[in-house]
C-alpha cells in the first residue's frame, strides 16, 4: 500500500488491527516524514474483515495493490554459463539452443528463488 | 603442404590470411576434407569463458611519502586480504581470497559474496579500490599506517597472472548422497539429481591443440580482453592421460599459467563470482589463435562436442576422499542436449562455463586478427607433452623433523 504524504504520522496499521481485528507481516516499509509512505506486507484475517479494512484505506486515499514478487535477471550481470537451468524446477531458465544463450521466461517464473544463491554471479534479483 | 607461423604473419599483414573460429572450423574440415582445409585456413581461434580459481593479479602500488614498506607486513584491497611478502609495494591478489570478518562456511552453506575475484573485476573497471596497510616501519621505510583509495590507472604495474587456467577437458559433477552438497562445481542435489559441467568442448583452447603442437610458452592469446602470454605450463597440469584418437584426453589433463597487462583487459571478460558454500573466484576469459600448420592441425581444430568425452565423478565421496574411478563417460553433446544417463538414470546436465561467451571470445580474437591488431607468436619453448616426464601427483603425507 502507498499512502500520501498527510497520512504518513497517522497510525493506519494499528487501525487494521483494532478495528479490523487483521494480523499483519511487514514485509518492507519506507516510511519518511514528508513523503509518500510505502508499505508491503501481508495480511491475516477475516474475509468480511478484510474488505472492511480496504474500504477504510481507499477511503483515506491509500493505494493499494495486491503484492506480486517478481525474480528478475540483472542482464548486465548475467554471463549465460547455464548454472541455474538446472535448478530452476519450472523451466523457466532454460537454454536457446542455437546461441546458447540462457532465456529467462518470466511469465514461468515462480518466484522460488532457488536460482539466486546458484548464480555464480548473482545475477537473479528479488524485487518487490 | 605445411605453413609456418612466419607466412602466416605474413598473410595477415598482407590482409590475406583466412582465419575461421573452431565452430566454424568445423563445417569447413567436414565439406572439404582436412587437407584442403589446411590450404585454405590459415588460423582457427578457440575461446573459454569459465570460473578459474588459480587467477590473480599483482600490483606495483607506488610508493608513498614517507614511504611504506608493505613487504613483510600485511595489506587489504576493499577488506580483501593480499599477499605482501614480496618487495616494499609489490603485492598480489588472489580470486578466492575472502575478507577476514567473512563467516565463510561458519554459517553453512556460505554466501562468498565478495572476494579476491570481485575486487579484481572492480579494479579492471577503472573503480576506486580502499587499499589498507601495516607495517612495521624500518629506517627506510618509516610509516606504519596507509589508507588511501587506489586506482588501476595510477598504479605503475597491474598484470594479471594466473598459475592455473583453460583446463584441458573436466570433470562431470554428481552427487549420489543423500543430501545436496556444495561444490566448486556448483549445487548438487542428492541422487543425482543434476550434472554440472565445465568446459566450453569444441571451442576450448586446449582441446583443439589436445597434444600441445602450437601451443607453447610464449604463445600470444586473448586474456581478459586484453592481450596475455602463455607464461609456463599451468599447475598440475597433466599430460599423460588417457587419450582418445583424436588426441582428446578423457579425463581433466593439460592447463595454462597465463600472463597479461590488466590495465588493458575489460571487466566484462573478468568476472567476479561466487560459488554457494565453496568460495568466491573469477570466471575469466581465454581465447587462443591455433595456426594452421598443416593438415593435421586442421583435423585437430576441427574436433566436435561428440567426440570429445567428460568423466562423470561423484562429488560426495569419491571426490573428497580422493578415491579413483568414475560413473563412466559423456560426450559434450550429450551434455549440451541438456540431459545425460548415469547409472540408467537420466540426469538435468547444467553448465558452468558459458559457451555463448566462448563463442564471444573467439569472434573477437577472429576480428583482432583480420583488422592486423593481433599477430600470432612462436612459442619459445613447448609445454610438456605425453611423451614429457611432468605428471600430477597426489600429497604424500609424513610426520618428522624439519630439515
Amino acid at each position: 500500500m502507498r499512502y500520501p504524504t498527510k497520512l504518513v504520522d497517522k497510525p493506519i496499521v494499528s487501525k487494521l488491527v483494532k478495528e479490523f481485528h487483521l494480523d499483519f507481516n511487514i514485509l518492507k516499509a519506507s516510511v519518511t516524514p514528508n513523503e509518500e509512505g510505502v508499505l508491503v506486507l501481508e495480511l491475516i484475517g477475516d474475509r468480511k474483515n478484510y474488505n472492511k479494512a480496504m474500504d477504510y484505506l481507499k477511503g483515506l486515499n491509500v493505494t493499494i495493490q495486491p503484492f506480486k514478487h517478481d525474480i528478475i535477471r540483472n542482464e548486465k550481470k548475467c554471463t549465460h554459463c547455464g548454472a541455474c537451468v538446472v535448478a530452476c524446477p519450472a523451466e523457466a531458465l532454460i537454454v536457446e539452443t542455437k546461441s546458447r544463450k540462457i532465456i529467462f521466461d518470466e511469465k514461468k517464473c515462480i518466484a522460488c528463488e532457488l536460482c539466486i544463491p546458484i548464480c555464480p554471479v548473482r545475477a537473479m534479483e528479488m524485487h518487490y | 603442404m605445411s605453413k609456418t607461423i612466419d607466412e602466416i604473419n605474413e598473410k595477415i599483414k598482407k590482409g590475406q590470411a583466412v582465419i575461421v573460429t573452431a565452430e566454424e572450423m568445423i563445417d569447413i574440415v567436414e565439406q572439404k576434407g582436412a587437407a584442403k582445409a589446411a590450404q585454405e585456413v590459415d588460423v582457427v581461434t578457440t575461446g573459454t569463458f569459465g570460473p578459474m580459481c588459480s587467477s590473480g593479479m599483482y600490483l606495483n602500488l607506488g610508493h608513498s611519502k614517507p614511504r611504506i614498506k608493505i613487504g613483510g607486513g600485511s595489506c587489504y584491497l576493499n577488506d580483501v586480504p593480499a599477499y605482501c611478502g614480496f618487495a616494499a609495494v609489490d603485492i598480489y591478489l588472489g580470486c578466492t581470497q575472502t575478507p577476514d570478518f567473512d563467516p565463510r562456511n561458519a554459517d553453512y552453506p556460505g554466501d562468498f559474496r565478495y572476494g579476491g575475484g570481485h575486487v579484481i573485476e572492480e579494479f579492471v573497471a577503472g573503480k576506486d579500490i580502499r587499499l589498507v596497510a601495516m607495517a612495521y616501519g624500518t629506517d627506510c621505510y618509516p610509516r606504519k599506517k596507509l589508507e588511501t583509495l587506489v586506482n588501476i590507472k595510477d598504479v605503475n604495474e597491474a598484470v594479471l597472472f594466473n598459475p592455473r587456467n583453460a583446463y584441458q577437458n573436466y570433470n562431470v559433477a554428481v552427487n549420489l548422497s543423500d543430501k545436496v552438497i556444495y561444490t566448486y562445481m556448483g549445487t548438487l542435489r542428492p541422487k543425482l539429481g543434476n550434472a554440472n559441467y565445465c568446459s566450453a568442448g569444441q571451442l576450448s583452447p586446449l582441446l583443439n591443440d589436445p597434444l600441445f603442437k602450437t601451443i607453447g610458452i610464449g604463445t600470444r592469446l586473448f586474456l581478459g580482453g586484453g592481450i596475455g602470454y602463455v607464461a609456463w605450463n599451468g599447475t598440475q597440469h597433466n599430460p599423460h592421460v588417457k587419450r582418445k584418437e583424436n588426441g582428446t584426453p578423457c579425463v581433466p589433463a593439460g592447463t595454462l599459467a597465463l600472463i597479461g597487462d590488466l590495465k588493458q583487459m575489460k571487466s566484462g571478460w573478468l568476472v567476479g563470482a561466487s560459488f554457494q558454500g565453496y568460495g568466491a573466484t573469477l570466471n575469466v576469459g581465454v581465447g587462443i589463435p591455433i595456426p594452421i600448420l598443416n593438415e593435421e592441425m586442421a583435423k585437430y581444430t576441427a574436433v566436435k562436442d561428440d567426440a570429445i568425452f567428460a568423466p562423470v565423478v561423484d562429488y560426495s565421496e569419491n571426490y573428497p576422499k580422493m578415491i579413483p574411478g568414475n560413473l563412466g563417460e559423456v560426450s559434450y553433446a550429450q551434455l549440451k542436449s541438456g540431459k545425460i544417463t548415469v547409472q540408467g538414470k537420466e540426469v538435468p546436465s547444467g553448465s558452468l562455463s558459458s559457451y555463448s561467451k566462448a563463442r564471444e571470445i573467439a569472434e573477437v580474437l577472429k576480428d583482432w586478427i583480420v583488422k592486423k591488431q593481433f599477430f600470432l607468436s612462436e612459442p619459445v619453448a613447448p609445454l610438456p607433452g605425453p611423451d614429457s616426464i611432468t605428471t600430477f601427483k597426489a600429497m604424500h603425507e609424513r610426520l618428522g623433523a624439519k630439515g
